[in-house]
């Protein structure tokens, strides 16, 4: 009988070079296998009297461990070092731009609108929607505005061949609403105005969003609440001043000039606020009951609150966009840049 | 409305500084737009008198001049003014006097010592009215400070006034103003009649005494044409924003700004017949006093004579019947014209006068016999002449009304609480009259406020006086109750959200575009012109929101920005007939790359199918794609899109011919869907998950190239089996082992049973089915 030590010595010196599976495979075989050289010696032991039986298959049998252990050994580095390798194949450069289409950006004024929307749909204000091509009587008569009142020729209004008018503000909205709603309600109506002006500081079309609250006990006291705090929460400053002067609109009564203290500034002047510390930001007041009779409303039993705010003015304020006709130019330029 | 705040401070004098008189009155409603100082800050210019006036030796323009600036020795100072002449007084700069410009030091001039300068108006930050130096009056105190004797220390207030507050267009009015606000007490002028000296008048007759309320005239005779207007005056003037042209103008102007009453002076002379205040007759033209040929119309006020029209009431003079370097004789006139009578009229003749702004406004009535004695007396101190008596026409004037006041009222609609007493002192200090009368107060406000009519304008005067800083703002309460929100209506911000995802830009276009767009793009519709538009560019409203589209697309390009992808919401304007819809519109475009350049991405131009793609995923809708033709896009890559049956818009590749007439290099694809016709969106409803496999079977056809993908699916659901769960085409190939001619399309077919596992005959029945279903109508062949 061979000395199985021998064979164990040649096993391990036959593992240890193994670089991989099919080499372990070939090598256990050669051992281990039905010819394997271990195997032989065990088939050996068949001749032997029990006593030395005995003896040499503990030998035998130390012997297929420690080869097996070997094997199991070598077999894990193996696996290992495969493993290391097939990750180290496919290690890839993480730092490449990733791939596909990019994505889009809202425009910087419709942004604006949907923020303005959803701190007013918070307070519970519906948004309501009207036409933009308008009759006189909606644009102007419902909300007490005759003809040839000089508040008219404050209005550069675009006429349409059939005599229709573009509207001159979202306030129209609130004469179709109220037309088709009993109060209480609260609404805003956000959309495009027209006015035939073009210049730096004007062009033929911006956005307003017209509010409008009316119920049994709605005051002035309420209407500077409401407004200072949308502000606040639009500028998302809690300390932001505000101030509310005496103004004249036809379809108000008494009605106010909104401003707040310079967000570019801070209130110290600067050529945004003309030097003044104040950014005049909306136009506002208690309904005129002249109004609420073209539509129906007792102005004895309800009270009213109006505003309309320049959607375009919040958003070069809010975004530091120094020149209003940048928003209909529709550079790419500028819009990718409202991420 | 521009003044000079020194003339303010001589009928009303608040101890505030200009800064917190301008605060005050922002805050009261009279927006300060702007104040500016009468002259730029500057020291050391004081009033000389011009001794001596020599040549300069080694100069031909330069003179030297001995001044005298009130001390003991004059002064030696050369002089290069072409007007400067020896006993004139003029503005002089001493040695270290600080200019707006520059500082005075000793220097020699072309060898001759100087010891100062000797001013023109430029040079004290003035307006140059000659050629040379300030000559002062021969009465100006030598030595004097020339800021305090031209009273520069002046501040120039501009009002941005509302156009209810016409009483505060002038100074009295202004003067009453900060009078209530401030509490300080208001001098203003009165004027006694001033006595006939002579007996002729005009003869004035008023034939629509409902458009003219009140006419007073006078006869004014024997003037001094060459009668200068006092400095006084003409400062006030300037500094109020206009130009002295003559007295008697002036005069009528410096009326015009202290008491709020237009004016008008006709030279008497040219005048025939007598004064008639009426309509215009239609074809009637005037030459106005700017030279402007004016075409009249029937709903014109004039002031004519018995040969026409003189002046256009209200609004401005004829130049025929001016007062002119001549004239001896005058009629003047003040009137108060109705503001329903006046208004717009002006603004249609392309005209913005100083009178037509107060009339249209409103003037008070009460004031105007006022105004005419004042404009007498002062035409009288400056021009002398002999006043006839006045002639007066006065129909029936606006009578002030009461109006109701309930002090409950007031708490209501402000939402504060004042004390009656503190309501009747703000009334009463607007010149309001109330009488109390329990819970209801009977209150009139003077002539002069006409702007007040109804109670809640009388509320507005209470919390501006009170201030509207004083009342404390409070959140309204209202009950608590939720906003609905509709899962079934199509929400536009998903949309517009989804799009931008998907890599589109918003963009916010004109509603107004150019009529050739609209007509390139065919869309058939009537266009809906603007009569005023702001160019001929954007002079109809858009029927597509395409237009918009592709001109954004082309200033991208121009700009470098090959790959675009824009979308729009807005409406567009669409007449039909004799109604007008504005529908909501949702629009896209794609151009260029369909992706960035990027790595490991093959570069390809953005197709139809990439935007059929992004229309098929939006949120909440399933559009079926039929082939159809718009003039506007591609006829062989053009789609109408339905919901439901009902055509909701179309996807294509725009139409060559105009590709090359918006002057683009590629075609964009673009889509276009009415947002309000797409009806309710699905509310989803949970159809349960088979707990079976699902087998699937590939079914390739060879068909004619012509046949379409959707003609094959069509034929495909109508025979399918219920255990067919989907039916989708996944390729299509043409080449190679494909006859020319022929395309091979392949399907998925997917089935599935919900109660069990389908058995092998019963998946190759249902395929079997669809397959030779495809071959008879079809002509096509199965590939194997």
């Amino acid at each position: 009988m061979r000395n199985p030590n021998e064979i164990v010595a040649e096993a391990l010196a036959a593992i240890r070079v193994c670089q991989d599976m099919p080499g372990l495979e070939q090598v256990k075989t050669r051992y281990m296998g039905k010819q394997g050289a271990l195997t032989e010696l065990l088939k050996s032991l068949g001749g032997m009297t029990p006593e030395a039986r005995k003896q040499a298959g503990a030998r035998v049998n130390e012997a297929k461990q420690a080869v097996e252990a070997a094997l199991k050994m070598r077999r894990e580095a193996i696996q290992e070092a495969e493993l290391e390798r097939k990750l180290k194949e496919e290690t890839i450069d993480v730092t490449l731009p990733g791939r596909g289409r990019g994505h889009g950006r809202l425009h910087p004024v419709s942004r604006t609108l949907d923020r303005i929307q959803a701190l007013f749909r918070s307070m519970g204000f519906e948004v309501a929607d009207g036409p933009e091509i308008e009759t006189d009587f909606y644009n102007f008569t419902a909300l007490n505005i005759p003809e040839n009142h000089p508040a008219r020729a404050m209005h550069d209004t675009f006429y349409l061949e059939s005599g229709e008018v573009l509207r001159t503000h979202t306030s129209p909205v609130q004469v179709h609403y109220m037309q088709s709603h009993q109060p209480p309600f609260r609404i805003i109506a956000p959309g495009r105005v027209y006015r035939c002006d073009s210049d730096v500081t004007h062009t033929p079309m911006f956005h307003q969003v017209e509010g409008l609250w009316v119920d049994e006990s709605v005051s002035f006291a309420n209407l500077k609440g409401v407004l200072a705090d949308f502000m606040r929460r639009f500028f998302e400053v809690d300390d932001l001043a505000v101030r509310f002067r005496p103004s004249f609109f036809p379809f108000t009564e008494p009605s106010a000039e909104m401003d707040i203290g310079c967000v570019i500034c801070g209130g110290s002047g600067c050529r945004v606020c003309s030097h003044t510390g104040w950014l005049e930001v909306l136009g506002c007041g208690m309904v005129h009951p002249n109004v609420f009779k073209h539509v129906n409303i007792d102005p004895e039993r309800f009270l009213g609150f109006a505003f309309g705010l320049g959607v375009e003015r919040l958003a070069m304020l809010r975004y530091g966009v120094d020149d209003l006709r940048l928003f209909f130019e529709n550079d790419l330029r500028f819009l990718a840049q409202f991420r | 409305m521009q003044f000079p705040e020194s003339w303010l401070r001589t009928l009303v004098n608040p101890q505030l500084t200009t800064a917190e008189l301008a605060q005050r009155l922002t805050m009261a409603g009279l927006e300060v737009e702007s104040v500016q100082p009468a002259a730029p800050p500057f020291t050391g210019v004081v009033v000389a008198e011009v001794l001596s006036v020599e040549s300069h030796p080694d100069a031909d323009r330069l003179r030297v001049c001995k001044v005298n600036v009130g001390e003991s020795s004059p002064l030696q100072i050369v002089c290069g003014a072409p007007n400067v002449a020896a006993g004139q007084k003029v503005p002089c700069a001493r040695v270290g006097a600080k200019l707006p410009a520059l500082e005075i030091a000793e220097a020699k001039v072309r060898g001759v010592a100087s010891f100062g300068m000797l001013c023109g108006a430029s040079e004290i930050g003035l307006e140059d009215r000659v050629d040379g130096l300030l000559v002062l009056p021969a009465d100006a105190p030598v030595g004097a400070d020339i800021r305090s004797y031209l009273a520069l220390d002046d501040s120039i207030i501009t009002l941005k006034l509302t156009p209810n507050r016409a009483d505060c267009l002038s100074l009295v009015g202004l003067a009453r103003e900060v009078s209530a606000i401030t509490g300080t007490r208001a001098y203003l002028p009165t004027q006694p009649p001033v006595m006939k000296e002579i007996y002729d008048t005009f003869n004035v007759e008023v034939q629509v005494p409902e458009a003219c309320p009140r006419y007073v005239g006078r006869v004014i005779k024997g003037i001094n044409p060459d009668a200068r207007t006092p400095d006084w005056m003409v400062m006030r003037l300037q500094r109020s924003g206009i130009r002295p042209i003559s007295a008697p103008v002036d005069i009528t102007n410096y009326v015009l700004l202290e008491l709020g009453q237009p004016m008008h002076a006709f030279d008497l002379d040219k005048l025939s017949g007598g004064i008639q205040v009426r309509w215009a007759e239609a074809g009637e033209t005037l030459t106005l006093l700017n030279e402007q040929n004016a075409e009249l119309s029937s709903d014109m006020l004039v002031i004519a004579d018995s040969n026409g029209p003189l002046a256009l009431a209200g609004i401005m003079g004829g130049a025929a019947s001016a007062v002119g370097p001549e004239t001896a004789n005058i009629f003047l006139e003040a009137a108060f014209f109705a503001p329903e009578a006046i208004s717009g009229r002006a603004r249609r003749l392309g005209l913005a006068t100083d009178s037509s702004h107060r009339f249209e406004r409103g003037v008070d009535h009460a004031n105007t016999p006022m105004a005419m004695e004042r404009a007498t007396k002062l035409i009288l101190e400056i021009c002398g002449g002999q006043p006839g008596p006045v002639v007066e026409e006065t129909g029936k004037l606006p009578r002030a009304k009461s109006i109701t006041l309930r002090p409950q009222r007031v708490t209501k609609v402000l939402g504060i609480e004042l004390s009656q007493e503190v309501m009747r002192g703000y009334l009463q200090r607007l010149g309001l009259v109330v009488k109390e009368n329990g819970d209801a107060w009977h209150v009139t406000p003077p002539a002069y406020r006409f702007d007040l009519e109804i109670e809640e304008d009388l509320i507005e005067e209470i919390a501006r006086l009170h201030g509207y800083d004083q009342i404390e703002a409070s959140p309204p309460r209202a009950n608590t109750l939720m906003l609905p929100v509709e899962e079934t209506i199509h929400d536009v911000s998903l949309f517009r959200n989804y799009l931008a995802g998907r890599d589109y830009q918003e963009v916010i276009t004109y509603s107004f575009v150019d009529p050739a767009w609209e007509s390139a793009l065919l869309t058939g519709a009537t266009p809906i012109a603007l009569q005023n538009p702001i160019s001929s560019q954007l002079s109809v409203m858009r029927s597509t929101l395409w237009g918009g589209l592709i001109n954004a697309l082309a200033y991208n390009l121009n700009r470098q920005q090959n790959r675009v992808r824009l979308f729009e919401s807005g409406r567009v304007y669409l007449q039909e007939g004799h109604r007008l819809r504005q529908p909501h519109y949702l629009a896209g475009l794609c151009h260029g790359p369909a992706f960035a350049e990027q790595w490991g991405v093959a570069e390809r131009n953005v197709d139809f199918f990439d935007v059929k793609g992004d229309l098929e995923n939006l949120p909440g809708i399933a559009l079926e794609f039929r082939s159809d033709k718009h003039p506007a896009l591609h006829p062989g890559q053009c789609s109408r899109l339905y919901i439901n049956g009902h055509p909701v818009g179309w996807l294509g590749t725009l139409h060559h011919k105009l590709v090359q007439f918006f002057d683009l290099q590629a075609a964009p694809v673009l889509f276009e869907l009415e947002l309000d016709a797409l009806g309710s969106r699905l509310l989803p409803r949970h159809a349960g998950v088979s707990r079976f496999p699902s087998v699937r079977r590939d079914l390739a056809f060879l068909v004619d190239q012509q046949v379409t993908a959707e003609a094959i699916l069509n034929t495909m659901n109508e025979v399918r089996e219920s255990c067919v769960r989907e039916l989708a085409l996944f390729d299509l190939y043409q080449g190679q082992g494909v006859p020319v001619g022929l395309k091979s399309l392949a399907f998925r077919v997917v089935m599935q049973d919900t109660e069990r596992t389908l058995t092998e005959p019963e998946v190759e029945a249902a395929v079997s089915q669809i397959a030779e279903s495809v071959i008879a109508r079809h002509g096509a062949k199965l590939r194997s």
